[in-house]
């Protein structure tokens, strides 16, 4: 079996205002369903044992996280190579319930950006209030970084992990590159 | 630059985050209809100066279609509502009419 | 002339002496200068030519407003033209070059066209370079071109770099003087958050300048005690250097930031544009002085009269020794009595009022022992490149020369008008206060926002409040208002405005032509609009020719429209339009304020767009080995996909050729990762995806594919693709390359909005596969290398589908052929995707693999008859002009499109058909070529029958090939077509079979 490489192969940037680095690869599985209904949570929460997040929210726990993407979709975080096993497991709980779980780990790209700037080097690219107050620990976000579609949330205090589009990765970190620059600082929040 | 709640996941964004589709509330018409039903349906649209109901995607977001009921004049928002339905909801309506006494719009009023 | 005062100059760190050059020539100023008054201070009163008379102009204003002191700034990369001298921060090593002037600013050839001057009226351009025709292009344009323009365009790319920055506030306070701290203080104790810009490097605006006290003390303290107290705040930002540059729908603005432009040498961006949203906006943007209209007031020397006290005040700079000041109010005598504090001389004030006593101000002028004439006015100012002395006359008469009187520099005075750009950007109305003879904010007329409710205030003189204490208390009374608006009533009991005292004033009068009576010659001279030189006599001409409408008259004499967009002009032009239509002032109304309230850079507005991240380039995860292996690349939407991999020593032709053999002869690789993929899956998903497709995808069998096409509801081909069936409930759909997010929408769309009681869910898992296509006689000897799954014949046949592995890879492996090969299309997760290319490449050494880009795949697809979206299909074509009845189900009574194609023009018998077309000498058509039938159309243009879809030389046929649509194609085949190219040439092309190369289908067939 030959390696996994993730779109940019672990790149990182340190020079500027805050940190960027692609966190490699990440497992993602797309589930879409009614999430009220007790298969699709027993789903979910089979693969992590997070709580169900409410509309706008995450529950994330290092590798692992439920993400509310839509009113029918969750986006389940887990280890890459747990991926398979996860989508059996969830196929189990399902049932013959109508759903939809696919993996799409390798559509996409997390980075990671870090730092006491991290709020106002991602206010540069989203047109979302990342101001402390307005946007907390535990939300979860889809929206756009400039021109292509992203999500994020904190994973730690000053820590964003944002999710693009695996094709959109090099864009995306040249993005947050220049973003990041040296002597950018705002200082808003 | 507009700013809409996206009444499916509650973000209130601006306009980037969303997307136009047009005319709300229309009725398609297949195989076996008219000639005038199905221009209806493909090509004939209102045009207020007022209130207008529209379709919109939080396509920057968490994708999914929504209605909206929205003044082009002032551009002011009454509401959004669910894509799922085939008529503006009575409340919004009654809002709008406590702002535009007499408004109509297609069959609705 | 004008020089540097040996005091004063408040805004001046003397101790840190700056060098710059103007022109080539090598001057001094100070840290805190602009470099408007470092020019005053170095006697460079000619700044530059005018637009269209190239007339020399000087410095006129002190800040935002100026319209006459542009200048191309810096050098190189780092290079701007028509850059303000007023707002420009004088810093070290600036280099400025004057504009608009041939060859040099003292000695202008253009400046003929200012003794040409009554014979270019308003509307000149217009009247005089309509005939005859052909002069147009060889001999007005490029003399009109060569002569417009005001700065030169910068030759380098941009050194610098910028950012935008998105904002969220409860009450946006736009403005930081005396009246914008007020606002910004009342709303901030309210606890909303509050942020307060500035678009200079000074807080407290015009009021230190003017004097006054509050609160017992100058208002120097109150300003700084006030900026100390909003720092000290949490819930307070204070940006200075960033201007309010548009306000706009629902509360949104963009705030200008200069972050670098007075310290080029620092690290970072050199602007941030601000895109903020705020609950509630404050405009505290203040007043703008008005010029008066006199012969002669556009000579340099006449300035604005608070411009001339803040040159004195702010940069202890004197324009000159001897200045006359001529008002039709109070606040000009300001500047009168701080000449006199500064020892220069005034040798009189020419008052155009005639008022029964004697104002405070006026007193305290007289006291000083400067001579008041009241009732006067300027009948013409003398001078050529600078002013040498004023003719003055009776403001009643026609002009007559009372007396005249040297002096060097004009102080004017006409009024103030509130600056109501960012009030009335989004829709603010304004009402005349006679009084002030001035627009000001309607306060029961301002913008609305998404709740339909108010969302901007006015406050301080922006408002129409002149004195200091007034300001305050409007100024206060807006900041809470605008934070109760956006949720945050201020507490009972909460600070009222402090006191402040002023002098009190004697009424205005309004006056906007001098004298009143002013003859022609006269009002030939008095200009209105400096950069665009406009005079009161075109406006007059303008309304005369029966351009009444302010927005007529505006775009005929090119009043305003300048780069000042005219801050000074636009008032006195309505005025003169209002008079020459007898009608009241508000009845001629204003033209519409537009944003930016002043000129941004273009950087600002691109942003971090540019370079690299201009626009986001989507990879593929073989990428980089394309990159690395020649690829020249098409682009395709977003994607970048490689062209062709050219080897050194090919030309990009030779290369597609070599590719398009080999993969016919031998094995080729493309990497189709491209392409759409798209998971359809529910209980109602055949059901779903019979209506999305023309054909039956229901009946489809798990292990099977079906090439299938989609239409919108006109009828047309949007797209096409493979059709895979997974399991009992799923789908997985190819789309084009282009077609994966625009084709998942529209699956999402019917979902959402038509069927939603469907049980049916899509996801777009485009990216989560690498997808190869390995094409060509080889292909499945290279699959065999490779080792695993069972991909024979036997097992697996046309248009079947597998999961299995192949050389340790997990792989999914579709039988199809787009190229009229043997071909497999393997799918593996996009982590391994350069993996598995690498390992294809290696099993097909022996094979002679080579891999080939898009060009070698389209001539491979047409070589074989196969459409193309977008170059068989434009979005009017319809599956049947193609020729495509196969896959158009008839046994539906629905789908996408079916209704569309029932009608009467749908089906219409003499709409083009697909052929295939031959040319008679074996050479390329060209693209898009028309063929030409007899007679000419209802346009008088030649008839045509048909046109050049998509065409090629194909390598294995050695021969130019093309597909075309046709006027009764089909039945004409062997006939010859006539398509005239544009390089001259007819082509004569044979119709002939779509299908050029193994019509049996033999070759995938093994």
């Amino acid at each position: 079996m030959s390696k996994f490489v993730s779109a940019l192969n672990n790149e990182a940037y340190a020079g500027g205002i805050a940190d960027v680095r692609e966190i490699g690869l990440q497992g993602m599985i797309t589930l879409r369903g009614d999430l009220s209904s007790a298969a699709v949570k027993s789903a979910a929460t089979s693969v992590a044992s997070l709580s169900m997040p409410e509309a706008g929210q995450a529950s994330t726990d290092g590798q692992h996280g439920l993400c509310w993407m839509s009113p029918d979709e969750l986006l389940v975080l887990c280890p890459h190579d747990a991926v398979a096993a996860n989508l059996e497991k969830m196929g189990q709980s399902l049932g013959d319930a109508h759903a939809l779980y696919v993996d799409v780990s390798d559509a996409r790209a997390v980075f990671e950006l870090s730092g006491p700037h991290a709020r106002e080097v991602l206010a540069k690219l989203v047109p979302v209030d990342l101001s402390p107050a307005a946007f907390t620990s535990g939300m979860f976000r889809r929206s756009r970084m400039a021109q292509i579609p992203a999500a994020f949330w904190l994973h730690a205090p000053d820590t964003f992990r944002i999710v693009t589009f695996r094709s959109n990765a090099q864009y995306a970190f040249d993005l947050l590159k220049v973003a990041a620059q040296p002597g950018s600082e705002v200082g808003y929040f | 630059m507009l700013i809409l709640t996206c009444p499916c996941c509650g973000v209130t964004g601006e306009e980037t985050e969303f997307h136009a589709g047009g005319e709300a509330h229309l009725k398609r018409f297949g195989p076996g209809s008219s000639e005038d039903q199905f221009e209806e349906y493909l090509f004939m649209r209102e045009n207020p100066k007022g209130v207008h109901f529209e379709r919109w995607r939080h396509v920057n977001g968490c994708g999914k279609w929504f209605h909206a009921a929205r003044n082009t004049m002032t551009l002011e928002v009454y509401g959004t509502y669910s894509a799922q339905t085939h008529t503006p909801p009575q409340d919004l309506r009654d809002r709008i009419s406590e702002k535009v006494p007499g408004w109509s719009w297609r069959e609705f009023q | 002339m004008s020089t540097r005062l040996a005091t004063g100059g408040r805004l001046l760190n003397k101790s840190r002496a700056l060098t710059f050059t103007f022109n080539g020539k090598s001057m001094k100023g100070f840290e805190g200068d602009t470099l408007a008054s470092a020019l005053l201070a170095n006697d460079q009163m000619l700044v530059g030519r005018s637009f269209k008379y190239h007339r020399p102009r000087g410095i006129v204003a002190s800040g935002a407003e100026e319209p006459n002191g542009l200048v191309n700034l810096g050098q190189g990369g780092r290079f701007e033209p028509n850059q303000r001298v007023t707002t420009t921060e004088l810093f070290d090593g600036l280099t400025a070059k004057s504009q608009n002037h041939w060859p040099s600013l003292d000695f202008d050839v253009g400046a003929l066209n200012s003794k040409m001057s009554r014979f270019m009226p308003a509307g000149f351009y217009y009247k005089t370079f309509m005939y005859p025709r052909p002069l147009w292009k060889h001999v007005y344009e490029p003399f009109i071109r060569k002569a417009a323009g005001l700065g030169a365009a910068p030759k380098d790319r941009d050194d610098d770099t910028y950012e935008h920055f998105y904002a969220f506030c409860d009450v946006l306070v736009i403005g930081g003087g005396v009246a914008g701290l007020q606002a910004a203080k009342a709303a901030a104790d309210t606890g909303a958050r509050v942020m307060l810009i500035e678009q200079t490097a000074h807080w407290g605006g015009r009021a230190p300048v003017d004097g006054g006290e509050v609160a017992g003390k100058s208002v120097d303290n109150f300003v700084d005690e006030t900026v100390a107290a909003l720092e000290a705040m949490e819930n307070v930002t204070l940006r200075r250097r960033m201007m309010g540059a548009g306000v706009y729908d629902h509360g949104y603005v963009l705030g200008y930031e200069r972050l670098t432009d007075h310290a080029p040498d620092a690290v970072g961006p050199r602007h941030r544009l601000w895109r903020i949203r705020a609950a509630q906006i404050v405009t505290a943007t203040g007043a703008i002085e008005r010029p008066l209209s006199f012969a002669g007031n556009d000579i340099p020397g006449v300035m604005l009269a608070s411009a001339v006290r803040d040159y004195v005040t702010d940069f202890g700079v004197s324009p000159g020794d001897r200045t006359v000041v001529v008002t039709n109010n109070d606040n000009a005598y300001l500047t009168a009595i701080a000449l006199k504090n500064a020892g220069l001389d005034v040798p009189a004030i020419l008052d155009a009022r005639v008022l029964p006593t004697d104002s405070a101000l006026m007193a305290q002028a007289k006291s000083l022992g400067i001579r008041v004439l009241m009732g006067h006015g300027v009948s013409k100012v003398q001078g050529g490149k600078r002013v040498t002395g004023v003719a003055i006359c009776s403001q009643a008469g026609e002009g007559s020369v009372l007396e005249e009187i040297a002096c060097d520099v004009v102080a004017m005075s006409g009024g103030w008008s509130p600056v109501v750009h960012l009030w009335s950007h989004c829709g603010g109305k304004l009402v005349w206060d006679a009084g002030q003879a001035a627009f000001k904010p309607d306060v029961d007329k301002a913008p609305t926002g998404a709740d339909g409710k108010p969302f901007v205030t006015a406050a301080g003189t922006a408002s129409g409040a002149l004195l200091l204490g007034d300001v305050l208390a409007d100024a206060d009374a807006a900041g809470k208002a605008a934070a109760t608006a956006a949720g945050h009533a201020p507490a009972k009991g909460a600070a009222q405005a402090p006191d402040a005292s002023h002098a009190p004033e004697a009424p205005m009068a309004p006056v906007w032509l001098m004298p009143q009576g002013a003859g022609i010659a006269l009002r030939n001279k008095a200009w209105l609009d400096y950069q665009n030189d406009v005079k009161v006599s075109d406006v007059q001409l303008a309304a005369q020719e029966g351009f009444q409408s302010v927005e007529h008259a505006k775009r005929y004499t090119t009043l305003g429209m300048a780069t000042d967009q005219g801050k000074l002009s636009n008032i006195n032009g309505l005025a003169i339009l209002s008079d020459s239509l007898n009608q009241p002032i508000p009845q001629t109304g204003t033209t519409t304020f537009r944003p930016p309230y002043t000129p941004i850079s273009m950087g600002s507005i691109g942003g971090e767009a540019r370079g690299d991240v201009f626009q986001p380039v989507r990879r593929t995860p073989m990428h980089a080995w394309h990159a690395e292996n020649g690829a020249e690349w098409e682009p395709v939407g977003q994607w970048r996909r490689p062209y062709a991999y050219v080897r050194s020593g090919e030309s990009s032709h030779d290369a597609v050729m070599r590719e398009t053999k080999n993969a016919r002869d031998n094995l080729g690789l493309l990497d189709a990762s491209t392409l759409g993929k798209i998971i359809v899956r529910g209980p109602d998903a055949g059901k779903f995806l019979d209506m999305m497709y023309t054909n039956m995808m229901s009946t489809l069998k798990p292990g099977k594919c079906r090439y299938g096409l989609m239409c919108d509801e006109n009828g047309f081909l949007i797209d096409d693709g493979v059709v895979a069936r997974i399991d009992d409930d799923t789908w997985l759909c190819h789309t084009t390359t282009g077609g994966a997010e625009r084709i998942h929408s529209h699956m999402e769309e019917w979902l959402q909005t038509e069927w939603w009681t469907w049980q049916v869910y899509v996801a777009n898992v485009t990216e989560q596969y690498a997808q190869i296509a390995v094409v060509g006689p080889k292909a499945r000897k290279a699959l065999e290398h490779l080792g695993g799954m069972d991909v024979s014949a036997e097992t697996m046949g046309f248009m079947d589908w597998a999961d299995g592995t192949l050389g340790g890879f997990d792989v999914r492996v579709f039988r199809i052929s787009f190229s009229g090969e043997l071909s497999y299309e393997i799918a593996v997760k996009a982590s391994q995707g350069q993996a598995l290319w690498d390992a294809l490449m290696a099993v097909g050494a022996d094979l002679g693999v080579m891999p080939y880009g898009t060009e070698c795949l389209h001539i491979l697809r047409a070589e074989k008859g196969f459409i193309m979206i977008g170059d068989e299909s434009d979005g009017t074509i319809i599956p049947q002009d193609l020729g495509l009845h196969w896959a158009i189900s008839k046994k539906k009574e629905d789908f996408i499109g079916k209704r569309g194609q029932e009608r009467s023009h749908m089906v219409d018998p003499t709409r083009w058909q697909l052929v295939g077309l031959e040319t008679v000498d074996k050479s390329t058509l060209p693209d898009g070529a028309y063929a030409v039938a007899e007679g000419t159309n209802a346009n008088g243009q030649r008839a045509t029958e048909g046109r050049v879809t998509s065409t090629y030389h194909s390598p294995n046929l050695d021969r130019g090939i093309a597909m075309g649509l046709v006027l009764n194609g089909p039945d004409r085949m062997g006939e010859v077509l006539t398509f005239p190219g544009t390089d001259g040439k007819a082509y004569k092309a044979k119709i002939v079979s779509p299908v050029f190369y193994d019509p049996e289908g033999e070759k995938p067939n093994v």
